[in-house]
């Protein structure tokens, strides 16, 4: 069988892009919660704060050591397996992702190391300061990398000439039609996943009866932030789609699952749509709500597939599926949050070991609607690389061969299966330890504090780094 | 005609770009690379713990490298990452498993060993690739079109190799000049005792590279031999600087032969320019040609000459913020 280079280059890039994206995601709200606890912790000198934020900069070490190396390797996708794109599009692209390292690589990187190791080397004010610009940084970063992102989907302010990409406007490239709605999409799903997994670990505490107050204050803090976010996600998201609609028509029928154009149309809430075929079998559907939702009208003309040939079109199934499972789960965050909320109103939440393990369990439910969420929007984009300018099959590296591409998908495969199965491992151990209640004054005074042996992991406690 | 040349500012700016590179990360890789020689595990804690709070800005610089050539340079950016894909993934592979040893050792108890070897082999494996890159671009590329059309290990050759090795040397000297800089004791009479054979091996790649380019290059062989004149200052200023880092290395000076060895990496970095100027994808192409749209350099260029002078005065403060030497017991802590 012959390898073929395009289709291993795209599940690698797939599979290297998603394995960074978990990180990230995770890490720009994690950052913002920490900044928060900092700050709060400066205001008030309550010790709650300090123990709950060196817990949570323990974990935030390990994540975003994984999202640094692992995006170290997308930086230099984009010319091994990418070139032809890369090349083409270089006269956008280069600057937007050199601006990101500039703005936002080098605030983070250089202040993480101010985080993590200054706390007794600089004043209080200027370590708070520090836990700013990573969480500013992180802001910067999606900002940066979700322009170029979108500009791949929605091109505006270039032309195309002799197969290169050349510039009309900045400002109509970097703000392009679907910028907004990504970027506010991208960060309230990191709050929400920030959030849930706050809350999912402190509600396990809660239910082991452990570290009691640091668990509740962060619970109660989560749990008003995920009742405001998630709702405002299914807004934000159906504004998206909206977008979408008028920009990448036939994305969004296969988020639907249209095959004909049809006034009037459904909403499919199952099928199972078969490509082969061009039709959906076991269809249930509410009439003219599709319409509704996307023309604002009950009989407003909705787009099918079949309007372009099959080599236009976007694979269905995985961009239909991945959807229903991002909205899935926003609909059950919205449910739980809200129930969350009403419970912590009443006084009960805390009370309530069914709703506390619910919560518990949610943990890695966010990362699963993220991912389902870029399996949508860039499979949807399929079979350009650039939406309408560029094929993928054109941008992929002219030297790469079937064989090359696969010996580094196996490579990357095995590196971060070690990765991720350390960082896990690793990341159980710390939250299994949890956020130390000994000793009120844990951060406040770390010079004078003893010396304790090493243990399995090791500083808990703050220590001078001389 | 425009007023300046935008591609030779560019070129300034991106040879800044990966000189703050080798110079900073040089000397991290450097003590990865010493790691398994080391005396003992105190003396490794203390090793880690010296780069721990700026390892991660310094490797920021090769992720500028990158991007600012797609920026400036795409041409370089699409032919070299295709030539050299086996030895991007092997830099790729080698950053990874040394990063992450940064936060897992620490956390490690049975484990740790495994985290002082990926360390080890990942730094060492990241800075083999990045000399055979530099070989690979003295060797030249098969380009036709504006697409490299070679075969995958067309840059793995004897040649890049040994530039290999001398930058693993190099970046090992660094590594010890750094360490005697930060620790004391036991660690640093180690490292006062290893730096004069790192320094002897790094002139025997020195001799054998100037010996060897010429011969495997008769672009470089030309711009060396063609006449006698000032660009010869260099090898000599070289050979000065080498003699002047043993010199301080016998005084006991801690911090003078940590700044030879950066100026000695300065020295080999301007020579290679020198050998290669004005060819950005040899043999055919130059800056010129591998240039982005004026344009896009422009637009890039107002926001870097800005915001470079900002990153330098926030790096320089972290240095200054963690001056001083390291302790064993006392480091990665707080988190
Ligand atoms: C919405 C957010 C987002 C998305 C979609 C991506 N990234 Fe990312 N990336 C970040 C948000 C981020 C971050 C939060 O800023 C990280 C996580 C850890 C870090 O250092 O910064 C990061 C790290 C990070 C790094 C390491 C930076 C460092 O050393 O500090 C690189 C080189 C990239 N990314 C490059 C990419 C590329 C080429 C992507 C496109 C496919 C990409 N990222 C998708
Ligand atoms: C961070 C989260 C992201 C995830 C999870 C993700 C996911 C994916 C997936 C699943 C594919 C494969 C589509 C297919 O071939 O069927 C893909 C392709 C691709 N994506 Fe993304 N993506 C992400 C972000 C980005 C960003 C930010 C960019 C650009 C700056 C980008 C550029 C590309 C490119 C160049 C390809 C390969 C060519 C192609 O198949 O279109 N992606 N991504
Ligand atoms: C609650 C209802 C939701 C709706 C209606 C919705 C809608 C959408 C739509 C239409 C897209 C595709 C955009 C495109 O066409 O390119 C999308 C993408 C995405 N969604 Fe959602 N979404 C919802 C919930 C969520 C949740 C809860 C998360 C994560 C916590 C999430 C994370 C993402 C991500 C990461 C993407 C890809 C990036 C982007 O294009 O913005 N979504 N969403």
């Amino acid at each position: 069988m012959e390898l073929d280079p395009l289709l291993l280059s795209r599940i690698q890039f797939a599979f290297v892009v998603s394995f960074h994206a978990i990180f990230p995601v995770f890490t720009i709200g994690l950052a913002s919660y920490i900044a928060v606890l900092e700050g709060i912790y400066y205001k008030t000198q309550n010790p709650v704060y300090a123990r709950l934020s060196q817990f949570w900069i323990k974990i935030f070490a390990i994540v975003f050591g994984m999202g640094v190396v692992s995006g170290i390797v997308m930086a230099f996708q984009f010319g091994t397996n990418w070139s032809a794109f890369s090349f083409s599009a270089s006269n956008f692209l280069g600057p937007i992702l050199s601006y990101e390292v500039v703005t936002a690589f080098f605030l983070e990187a250089t202040f993480l190391g101010v985080l993590l190791f200054g706390r007794s080397k600089v004043p209080p004010g200027i370590h708070l300061f520090a836990a700013c610009m990573v969480a500013l940084g992180t802001f910067i970063s999606s900002f940066w990398i979700l322009a170029a992102n979108s500009w791949m989907q929605t091109p505006g302010g270039v032309e195309m000439r002799e197969g290169m990409i050349h510039m009309t406007s900045w400002t109509e490239a970097i703000f392009n039609s679907s910028l907004p709605y990504r970027f506010a999409h991208m960060a309230l799903a990191s709050f929400i996943t920030g959030g849930f997994v706050v809350a999912g670990v402190s509600a396990y505490y809660l239910l082991k009866g452990r570290h009691p107050n640091t668990s509740k204050k962060a619970l109660k803090m989560c749990v008003l932030l995920l009742a405001v976010t998630t709702p405002l996600q299914l807004v934000v998201g159906d504004l998206h789609g909206l977008n979408s609609f008028e920009n990448q028509p036939m994305k969004v029928a296969a988020m639907e699952g249209h095959w004909e154009t049809k006034q009037g149309a459904p909403l499919i809430l199952f099928a199972i749509p078969d490509a082969a075929n061009e039709t959906n079998h076991f269809e249930i559907g509410i009439p003219y709500l599709g319409s509704l939702i996307l023309t604002h009208s009950m009989d407003g003309e909705v787009p099918g597939l079949l309007e372009v040939p099959r080599e236009d079109r976007p694979p269905v199934g995985p961009v239909f599926w991945s959807f229903r499972i991002m909205v899935g789960l926003g609909i059950l965050f919205i449910g739980l949050s809200l129930l969350s909320a009403y419970l912590l109103w009443r006084g009960r939440l805390y009370e309530s070991p069914k709703v506390l393990r619910a919560l518990s369990w949610m943990i890695p439910m966010p990362f699963v609607a993220v991912l389902a969420g870029w399996f949508v929007t860039e499979i949807g984009r399929q079979p350009w690389i650039i939406h309408g300018l560029l094929r993928a099959s054109e941008g992929v590296t002219p030297s790469l061969s079937g064989g090359m591409a696969l010996s580094t998908l196996i490579g990357y495969v095995a590196v971060y299966a070690v990765v991720f199965a350390a960082g896990l491992h690793y990341l159980r151990i710390v939250i299994g330890k949890g956020p130390v209640d000994t000793g009120e004054q844990a951060g406040l005074d770390p010079v004078a504090r003893p010396k304790r042996p090493w243990s399995a992991i090791s500083h808990d406690e703050p220590q001078p780094q001389q | 005609m425009e007023l300046i040349d935008l591609t030779l500012v560019w070129v300034g700016i991106i040879g800044l770009g990966v000189f703050m590179y080798v110079l900073m990360d040089g000397f991290d890789l450097g003590v990865g690379i010493l790691f398994p020689f080391a005396p003992n595990d105190d003396a490794r804690d203390e090793m880690m713990n010296s780069v721990a709070p700026v390892w991660d800005g310094n490797e920021t610089w090769l992720i500028l490298g990158g991007a600012g050539l797609l920026a400036a340079f795409p041409l370089i950016y699409a032919v070299f990452l295709p030539a050299l894909y086996i030895g991007v993934f092997l830099l790729l592979a080698g950053l990874i498993f040394r990063g992450i040893a940064f936060e897992f050792r620490f956390k490690a108890k049975a484990a740790r060993h495994w985290w002082d070897r990926s360390f080890f082999i990942g730094s060492t494996l990241a800075s083999f690739a990045q000399g055979a890159v530099v070989g690979a671009y003295i060797q030249g590329f098969n380009v036709v079109n504006f697409q490299y059309v070679g075969g995958p290990f067309d840059w793995l050759t004897p040649f890049t190799v040994m530039t290999g090795l001398g930058v693993v040397t190099g970046y090992a000297l660094l590594g010890v000049t750094w360490t005697i800089l930060k620790t004391e004791g036991t660690t640093q009479a180690w490292a006062y005792r290893l730096a004069p054979w790192l320094l002897l091996g790094v002139f025997a790649f020195f001799v054998i590279v100037s010996i060897w380019t010429p011969l495997a290059s008769e672009r470089a062989a030309q711009r060396w031999f063609d006449k006698i004149d000032w660009i010869w200052a260099f090898p000599a200023a070289t050979v000065a600087t080498g003699y002047w880092i043993h010199t301080q290395l016998k005084k006991r000076a801690e911090a003078l032969p940590f700044v030879g060895s950066l100026v000695l990496f300065a020295l080999f970095y301007i020579g290679l320019l020198i050998t290669q100027w004005p060819l950005a994808v040899p043999p055919d192409h130059t800056f010129w040609d591998a240039a982005s749209d004026s344009g896009s350099q422009l637009f890039l260029l107002i926001g870097v000459l800005f915001l470079i002078p900002i990153i330098l005065t926030y790096t320089a403060w972290t240095y200054w913020v963690f001056r001083g030497k390291v302790k064993a017991g006392a480091g990665y802590a707080g988190h």
